[in-house]
């Protein structure tokens, strides 16, 4: 802190202290303690907080297990709630590994291939849709998936179709990669900009297959871009709320939509946290996992 | 390289292909703002109609959305900035054990889901008889767009030369003015692309707004809400403004960045130029 003083005066260091620990302590880790608070308590009437009942419990996340709700899946039956999660996750991880595989080649090209001084121009376009709102862009899709939307008149054309596209979650799947693609392009286009073309070149002059160029020089560079790509693009759609309630059909649930239900419908906020908090703790599991897979830094991740 | 036209052409077709794929979708949404039917569409084709701008205009709620939005994300900016500047500069220059610590706190907002920030903002704010309202959801978001903003500082922050501020105070400067002078005018490129990034973030946030904002409405709660009562075509004219208004953006900065360049261009020229001059009086 000496250095802080000595470089910026003490009036200056005071004000940056003050502004950061009211970040830190108001706005994140009293808050996320509070959530963790609320969740461990039971859910009762305004009078009865604080009352003898107001004790720690693990009630609220029994209900994610309630098997009094449960849904088939296989051989196994299922605690609603639960499946909801599990559905949430693997598709969230289904999203991320398409755009991880539609980003990678586009980034790799935008990077080596295309002449340097269109990819600012290009950039410029591609970023037209970040500027513009998640809803709006899920909204596109919600016009062209349509029943009797452009993309069923279009198939017609070909004489397939029409799809009936917004059930189950083929919608959503589809909402989810058009929505969140532009997270996994930049952070791997980021890091493949930053790779020595020579080193491309050498791999080629000494006889390396394309597959081999990638599997051991671009990829092993790109890795810090990807892991950065993939935990953003999992957490947004593991965290999404209105592309699973426009481009689904209502029985195919989101778990944020389950969380929602308690805290507008049920109004169980101690509920609703406990399952925020399940939420947060599989964002946090993919993070820590991420970061052990492909051996990055956390710094590496937030750029 | 081998067989350069055939992946030339290959990642070329990538590339429009994936241009297509981001830019249609949106091109399809502004077109459904002109089409004469009642749900929003461009199949089929009703006829052109410019009633659905005339509509929004006239959309009390729609424009009361639109005004607590935009004072929304000024305060967000105005709350944001200050304090994403001030972490990135204390994190620049503490030298701590604790430092790896408070990095990781401060960049744990941009890794959760806003569905968690808004309702532990809320759940907090709760404790303190604060209930909820568009000054909870500007609380909420400023904690993950102070993040985005203190990145954003960090970065710059590499490319600045220490021994500037060293050398200033060493001749007398006082830390005011080595901070007016030196430190924020580096910064300041930081700084804007920051306050735009926030403003933007802002005013497209739904989750964190949904659960803090109390019964105020925003724009994207507004939009949100249309999912049960069903949408008209006024979004998509909506839409169209957010995309021209964005596109106007990207041009501007385009057309910067092309006479910035020429510029550049030109200065180099004229050094070469000069430099032949000096060479050829060597000669003779």
């Amino acid at each position: 802190m000496k250095e802080v003083v000595r470089r910026y005066g003490l009036g200056a260091t005071v004000l940056m202290v003050t502004l950061t620990a009211f970040w830190v302590l108001a706005l994140i880790v009293l808050p996320y303690l509070f959530l963790v608070d609320a969740s461990f308590r039971p859910f009762l009437p305004a009078d009865q907080v604080g009352g003898p009942n107001d004790h720690y419990t693990l009630q609220n996340y029994l209900t994610l297990l309630n098997p009094n709700a449960t849904k088939d899946f296989l051989f196994l039956s299922i605690p609603i709630h639960l499946y909801v999660f599990f559905q949430t996750v693997a598709l969230s991880c289904l999203v991320t590994m398409i755009t991880l595989a539609l980003g990678y080649p586009l980034a790799y090209i935008l990077a080596k291939v295309v002449n340097r001084r269109s990819v600012a121009t290009l950039f410029l376009i591609l970023l037209i849709p970040l500027w513009i709102s998640e809803l709006l862009r899920s909204f596109a899709w919600y016009i062209i998936l349509a029943y009797q939307g452009p993309l069923n008149a279009l198939l017609g054309l070909f004489g397939a179709g029409p799809i009936r596209w917004i059930s189950g979650y083929n919608g959503v799947i589809i909402g989810l990669v058009y929505t969140y693609f532009l997270f996994m392009l930049f952070p791997v286009y980021g890091s493949l900009s930053t790779l020595d073309t020579n080193q491309i070149e050498a791999a080629e002059d000494m006889g390396a297959r394309w597959w081999q160029i990638h599997r051991r020089v671009i990829i092993p560079h790109a890795k810090p871009g990807i892991a950065s790509g993939c935990v953003m693009v999992f957490m947004m759609c593991a965290g999404a709320l209105f592309v699973p309630k426009l481009l689904a059909s209502p029985s195919s649930r989101w778990f944020t939509e389950v969380i929602m239900q308690w805290f507008f419908e049920g109004l169980d906020w101690n509920t609703g946290s406990a399952y925020a908090f399940v939420l947060l703790l599989v964002c946090t599991i993919f993070v820590s996992l991420v970061i052990r897979i492909f051996k990055v830094n956390l710094a590496d991740i937030a750029r | 390289m081998r067989k350069p036209t055939f992946t030339k052409t290959l990642s070329n077709g990538f590339l429009g292909l994936c241009i297509a794929y981001m830019v249609l979708p949106l091109i399809i949404m502004g077109g459904a703002g002109f089409n004469d039917s009642r749900f929003p569409s461009v199949y089929p084709w009703h006829g052109f109609t410019a009633r659905w701008f005339v509509d929004l205009w006239n959309d009390q709620p729609m424009l009361d959305a639109g005004i607590n939005t935009f004072f929304l994300a000024l305060v967000v900016v105005a709350i944001s900035v200050p304090t994403g500047t001030a972490a990135a500069l204390l994190l620049n220059s503490w030298q701590s054990k604790a430092r790896p610590v408070l990095f990781g706190i401060l960049i744990a907002p941009i890794l959760t889901p806003g569905v968690v920030v808004g309702i532990s903002t809320l759940l907090f704010w709760k404790e303190f008889n604060i209930s909820a309202g568009l000054h909870l959801s500007a609380l909420g978001q400023v904690s993950y767009i102070a993040t985005y903003v203190m990145l954003l500082v960090l970065a710059r922050l590499q490319s600045f030369d220490k021994g500037l501020e060293e050398a200033a105070l060493d001749l007398g400067a006082s830390h005011g003015q080595v901070m007016r002078r030196i430190v924020l005018p580096h910064l300041y490129p930081a700084i804007v692309l920051g306050a735009v990034l926030a403003f933007f973030q802002s005013v497209e946030n739904y989750n964190i707004t949904l659960f803090t904002r109390g019964s105020a409405q925003t724009l994207t709660v507004y939009i949100g809400s249309m999912v049960r009562t069903g949408f008209t075509p006024e979004i998509n004219a909506l839409g169209l403004l957010f995309i021209l208004i964005t596109v106007a953006g990207v041009i501007y900065v385009e057309l910067r960045r092309r006479r910035h360049e020429r510029r550049e261009l030109k200065l180099e020229a004229l050094a070469a130029i000069e430099e032949d001059k000096d060479l050829q009086g060597i000669a003779a």
